[in-house]
């Protein structure tokens, strides 16, 4: 290494430290302040090293390491990775859905990819710290080996294997929803969500873009339809949902793109204008989960949020018992209770409910 | 196409054109402006795209800012944040990557390494530069118009890409479908040369498995191009008809904040099937050149042949063919019919396996190597452990149902930054560290190279590699601001900032190389022919940088593959292709 | 996308095809050696200008593919597609443009023959003809609108206009190169190039005329 180097290293490093530092003095978090501080530590020790090396080389002692930083870079990599891996706090919220099975597959995935990835580097670390060019040396001329090539391949599609094959097993879960699932509507515009349930006849009324009015009818029921008359329609609300028991989902928008995305549940699904998107999932456990939109939708995309709230079954019923039908929305003076009292009474009395499809 | 497309027509093709034959400028503006030269015509690609990347870097810093500091550094709001990211974006990909590695890499290289004169079509070449130029021009000038550039993100989607909840939703939008055609256009106009020129430039001798890995990937890269972009050339003009003209092809019926739009029965997932289907393509027309510029660079600075040459000539192509089969992976939450998720998760997986050969191969010719640690060969390391990672997380998004929760989340970000934002810009500095003494005639500053690629290198990991673990969280992508999050802890918000500082560093890194570029054009220590000792065709020009018509009065004849390194029994550790096998024996028999 | 597919699939057999004659399996590091020895593999026997015009040909037939895929697409998703009467002067329309085909088939073998004049004539004919096809189209355009089936009103009228008007523009693209052509056959042009001129325009022709044949296919269809 030159002066040139040295200096230039020596500055960016130096760079690096004090930002590190400005992140310490600035981090609300305990993580933080140590990684920052950490940081700024090791550019110090960077910068001192470079220091002590350059007078060693004046006076003509060897460097320390001689120019091996490389493989030691790409194994710290490596290490750091991992490391980060295992220790950051920062890893999915718990779930709350029956789709454990999909961290499942992306911890096997993880424990494959990192395999793979930790391999690599040290493969190559390895190469660089043993053929780094010496004087007189020469490498060796070896065009192919098509055995190797063929292990190497057939060890990774049996690796890729490994992994598609319980992932297409999830996905035919994903995609196939069980027989008793109650259905239940969530709709997007911007930027907001609203919901439907099945009121007492136990299926949803149809619906027509045209009959969308902002004030009355947002979800744009169709008024001709009289199973649209008792369905239960939750505005700008919390979505109340039982607990333990297979939903699902059907997704519309009146307007652009969204992305109906619980974190918790895992599950993710666009809600895509001029038709009906869908999935399924079985909520675990009873608490109030954000709902998150995932798909560009505009200049509020970022503040379009709801929330589902899973209750066990006497909250449940409470609540529903609380909401009003698209009936008694539409013409506020006919007394709703006794109808929407009727309409919980009716789904408790039939069991889940089976749309006609 | 003027005069100087005339050609013999004798059946042997351009490469024996004389050289007395060749196009000639005659003054000033025909030599460096309006050049019909591939060299000239590769740096004005270079320059434009260049700096059209460094406004797209620019804009990444204002993303970062709201990002990491949005209480106190912000200085953009939510529509400004959402035009930012979308033009960061189209830039990023499709002006810079694209235009850099095809247009600056491909003319540069091409003619040199196949052993021409010059493209098959030099006027069309020079038209090709110009009509991209014009692209960018009127993408850049959204900038200035009322309403600004479009919001859409770079996806475009509709509906919202043309409605009045996007910002961009007058003008914007449309300069930037109207760029994108004429970009197509531009584009197809240089693709043509570059796949003739391969197919009929070669010289005497060049067979196609002599070709550099670098033509292997241009060309192939480059035929995908081709087919790809008529799709976005479809999507744009179809969508720029449903916004000008009002009609419903991708536009189903809309109420919009209450008002309901004239649309009707349009289906958003047919823009989405179209944009794919460019889209997926590509992420390979921006790595195939990358895999095959890596390919070289390690090659030659470990002085040791490509390990499997074979195979990374069969996985190019067959990468190249299972692209266009694998869109939809981009599509699993999208609502098209799920039975599509089998289908494409398979292939999107099988295209794995050759992608992992050719990384195989590459640390293979690392192994018994005489490793040179110089400036491209740290680029060219950098490269396989970003795209290691960054196609390891692939392996997450294209298996349908982990791509559920992933989907749409800052994981996404993180995995195609790796893989084709940081990966092919690492191989792309690495290239013009290694190609910039041919281009002229000197070295670039090795120390700030070093510094150069040590602060890219590492800053880039540093930023990309936690936006992963964001995206596990369920941080989804294109928020402009977190907001209250039920499930995401406070400290994401320290992480955001650390990335952010990360960005920074790296951004102002790049300072240090444009500097080293302008410095080193007049300071850089003379470099000489060949001053990588590099086996193919385009270091055995007669002069540096290489004249008008590359060759002198005689064409170079092929002799041997791109990568005789380290032959046995050879006096030199490097046999360049054009050396006959008598001079090998003759000289290898002398002391 | 089952069209644009299926058009995928072709191109990859044709690339495969010529990939087989690149000695793909052999290894090049064991075959040092002069070039005549691999004669048959290096830069070979077709003028760059016809690859060139045949690269150019697959990617318009991507652009129409892709067209035709979101055409069938679109009129399968959803319920609103109303195919509109094609106008009868599609009918003369096609007549013309085979026509036309015809005389660039009687330029090439004009040209072979070293006929000056008929050359000329089959030109001239050609390119009128073509022309007369892009003032046919414009007025089978106006006879839908006075039809009262506008652009916007369905998305069947849309594809019409939009993808006639993509042929046009490549046709009309096609006889800027006719008139480069016809202008050379004025002055004292080497042989060969004429024919390569020729040979390039007819080619283009035939194909343009197989792409309307395509989309006339497609609007029946619908």
């Amino acid at each position: 290494m030159n002066n040139d180097a040295r200096w230039m290293t020596g500055i960016g490093v130096a760079l690096f430290g004090l930002a590190a530092l400005f992140i310490a003095s600035r981090a609300a978090d305990a993580t933080f302040m140590w990684t920052g501080l950490a940081c700024a530590f090791v550019s110090v020790a960077t910068i001192f090293n470079l220091i002590r090396i350059s007078f060693d080389e004046a006076e003509g002692k060897p460097p320390p390491w001689p120019g091996q930083a490389v493989p030691y870079a790409l194994l710290a990599i490596a290490f750091c990775s991992v490391l980060f891996h295992v220790l950051s706090p920062w890893w999915w919220a718990p779930i709350a859905s029956n789709w454990h099975y999909i961290d499942s597959a992306i911890n096997l995935t993880f424990w494959i990819t990192g395999i793979v990835f930790v391999a690599v580097m040290i493969f190559m670390a390895y190469c660089l710290f043993r053929f780094r060019h010496r004087e007189g040396h020469r490498a060796e001329y070896e065009p192919e080996s098509t055995r190797l090539e063929l292990v190497l391949a057939v060890a990774t599609s049996v690796g890729v294997a490994t992994m598609l094959a319980p992932g297409l097993m999830v996905w035919n879960q994903f995609i196939t929803s069980p027989s008793d699932t109650v259905e239940v509507e969530a709709v997007g515009q911007q930027w907001s969500w609203n919901f439907r349930l099945a009121g007492q006849d136990g299926r949803l009324g149809t619906t027509d873009i045209r009959a969308v009015q902002p004030v009355g009818n947002p979800l744009g029921i169709s008024p001709a339809d009289r199973h649209g008359q008792d369905d239960i329609v939750v505005e700008a609300e919390d979505l109340h949902l039982p607990v333990g028991k297979p939903v699902k989902l059907l997704l519309r928008s009146i307007d652009v793109l969204h992305s109906f995305y619980v974190p918790e549940f895992r599950t993710k699904m666009d809600l895509v204008p001029g038709m009906v998107t869908q999935f399924w999932f079985t909520p675990t456990r009873t608490g109030r989960f954000q709902i998150l939109c995932a798909e560009l939708c505009g200049v509020g995309h970022a503040i379009m949020r709801g929330w589902v709230v899973i209750d066990d079954e006497p909250a449940y019923q409470a609540w529903l018992g609380a909401q009003r039908t698209f009936a008694s929305r539409g013409s506020p003076n006919i007394a709703s209770s006794e109808s929407v009292a009727a309409a919980g009474h009716g789904r408790t009395e039939k069991g889940p409910v089976h749309p006609a499809h | 196409m003027g005069e100087a497309t005339a050609k013999p027509l004798d059946g042997r093709g351009h490469a024996e054109v004389p050289e007395d034959d060749l196009y000639h400028a005659t003054s000033w503006w025909t030599k460096y402006v309006f050049s019909q030269d591939a060299k000239v015509i590769a740096l004005q690609y270079s320059a434009t795209a260049l700096a059209a990347g460094f406004v797209a870097l620019v804009l990444s810093w204002l993303m970062r800012l709201q990002l990491g500091f949005p209480d106190s550094l912000s200085i953009i709001d939510q529509n400004q944040y959402y035009q930012v990211i979308t033009m960061h974006g189209m830039i990023m990909v499709v002006y810079l990557l694209t235009a850099l590695l095809l247009g600056g890499f491909g003319n540069y290289l091409i003619p040199l390494m196949v052993g021409a004169r010059d493209m098959a079509f030099p006027y069309l070449n020079m038209l090709s530069y110009w009509t991209y130029l014009l692209a960018v021009l009127v993408l850049m000038s959204s900038f200035f118009v009322p309403g600004g550039p479009t919001g859409a993100g770079w996806t475009l989607y509709p509906p919202q890409a043309i409605l009045s909840g996007t910002p961009g939703r007058d003008a914007g939008i449309v300069l930037m479908l109207v760029s994108l055609i004429i970009f197509i256009i531009g584009f197809t106009m240089g693709g043509l040369n570059y796949v003739v020129t391969v197919l009929q430039g070669r010289a005497r001798g060049m067979t196609m498995m002599r070709l550099p890995l670098t033509v292997w990937g241009i060309f192939t890269a480059s035929v995908m191009a081709l087919l790809a972009f008529p799709a976005l050339f479809v999507g744009a003009v179809m969508l720029l008809f449903d916004r000008l003209l009002g009609t419903s092809f991708f536009m189903p019926a809309i109420v919009e904040m209450g008002q309901p739009l004239g649309y009707s029965g349009g289906s958003p997932i047919l823009f989405q099937h179209m944009f794919w289907f460019f889209g997926h393509p590509e992420v390979y027309i921006v790595a195939l050149p990358a895999f095959g510029i890596v390919s070289d660079l390690i090659s030659t600075h470990a002085r040791r042949n490509i390990f499997g040459y074979r195979m990374m000539v069969w996985a190019i192509v067959i990468i190249g063919f299972l692209s266009f089969a694998v869109w939809a992976h981009h599509m699993y939450v999208s609502g098209m019919h799920p039975y599509f998720g089998f289908f494409f998760a398979t292939t999107t997986l099988i295209i794995a396996v050759p992608t992992a050969l050719k990384v195989y191969n590459w640390v293979l010719t690392l192994w018994r190597g005489d490793i040179h640690l110089t400036v491209p060969m740290l680029f060219a390391l950098g490269f396989i452990v970003t795209f290691v990672n960054g196609g390891l997380t692939g392996l997450f998004l294209g298996n349908a149902v982990l791509d559920v929760p992933l989907s749409d989340t800052m994981f996404v970000v993180a995995h195609f930054h790796m893989v084709m934002g940081v990966a092919p810009i690492l191989v792309i500095f690495g290239a013009i560290y290694h190609w910039y003494p041919k281009a002229t005639g000197r070295m670039m500053h090795e120390a700030m190279g070093k510094f150069h690629f040590w602060v890219t290198f590492i800053g880039s990991y540093a930023i990309f590699f936690p936006l992963h673990y964001l995206g596990l969280m369920g941080v989804p992508r294109r928020y402009h601001a977190m907001g209250e999050m039920s499930d995401i802890p406070l400290s994401t918000g320290e992480l955001n900032a650390l990335v952010s500082v990360a960005a920074f560093i790296v951004g102002f890194a790049q300072l240090v190389f444009v500097f080293n570029l302008i410095w080193s054009l007049r300071h850089g220590a003379a470099a000489g022919g060949n001053p990588w000792r590099a086996t193919t065709l385009e270091w055995q020009t007669p002069e540096t940088p290489p004249g008008h018509g590359n060759w002198g009065r005689e064409l170079p004849v092929v002799y041997r593959w791109a990568y005789d390194y380290s032959v046995p029994g050879a006096m030199q550790d490097f046999l360049p292709q054009n050396q006959p096998p008598s001079a090998q024996a003759t000289r290898s028999a002398a002391p | 996308m089952t069209i644009i597919l299926l058009l995928v699939a072709t191109l990859a057999t044709i690339a495969l095809w010529w990939l087989s004659h690149q000695r793909l399996m052999e290894k090049p590091w064991l075959e040092t050696g002069p070039a005549e020895a691999f004669r048959g593999v290096t830069a070979g026997g077709m003028p760059a200008e016809k690859i060139a015009l045949g690269v150019f040909l697959a990617v318009v037939s991507s652009l129409f593919a892709l067209f035709a895929s979101a055409y069938s697409m679109r009129m399968h998703m959803a319920s609103d597609w109303r195919s509109l009467p094609l106008p009868w002067l599609l009918w003369p329309n096609t007549i013309v443009l085979f026509l036309s085909s015809l005389a660039m088939g009687w330029a090439q073998i004009a040209v072979r023959r070293g006929d000056a004049a008929s050359l000329r004539k089959a030109l001239l004919a050609g390119g009128a003809s073509a022309f007369l096809f892009l003032v046919g189209q414009l007025m089978a355009w106006q006879q839908l609108a006075e039809g009262g089936f506008y652009l916007a009103a369905n998305p069947a009228n849309a594809f019409f206009y939009l993808l006639t008007a993509l042929h046009g523009l490549h046709l009309l693209g096609g006889l800027v190169a006719w008139g480069r052509t016809i202008v050379r056959t004025g002055r004292s042009t080497a042989a060969r190039w004429m024919t390569l001129s020729v040979d390039l325009c007819a080619l283009y022709w035939h194909f343009m005329l197989l792409v309307w044949l395509a989309i006339l296919a497609l609007l029946l269809h619908g």
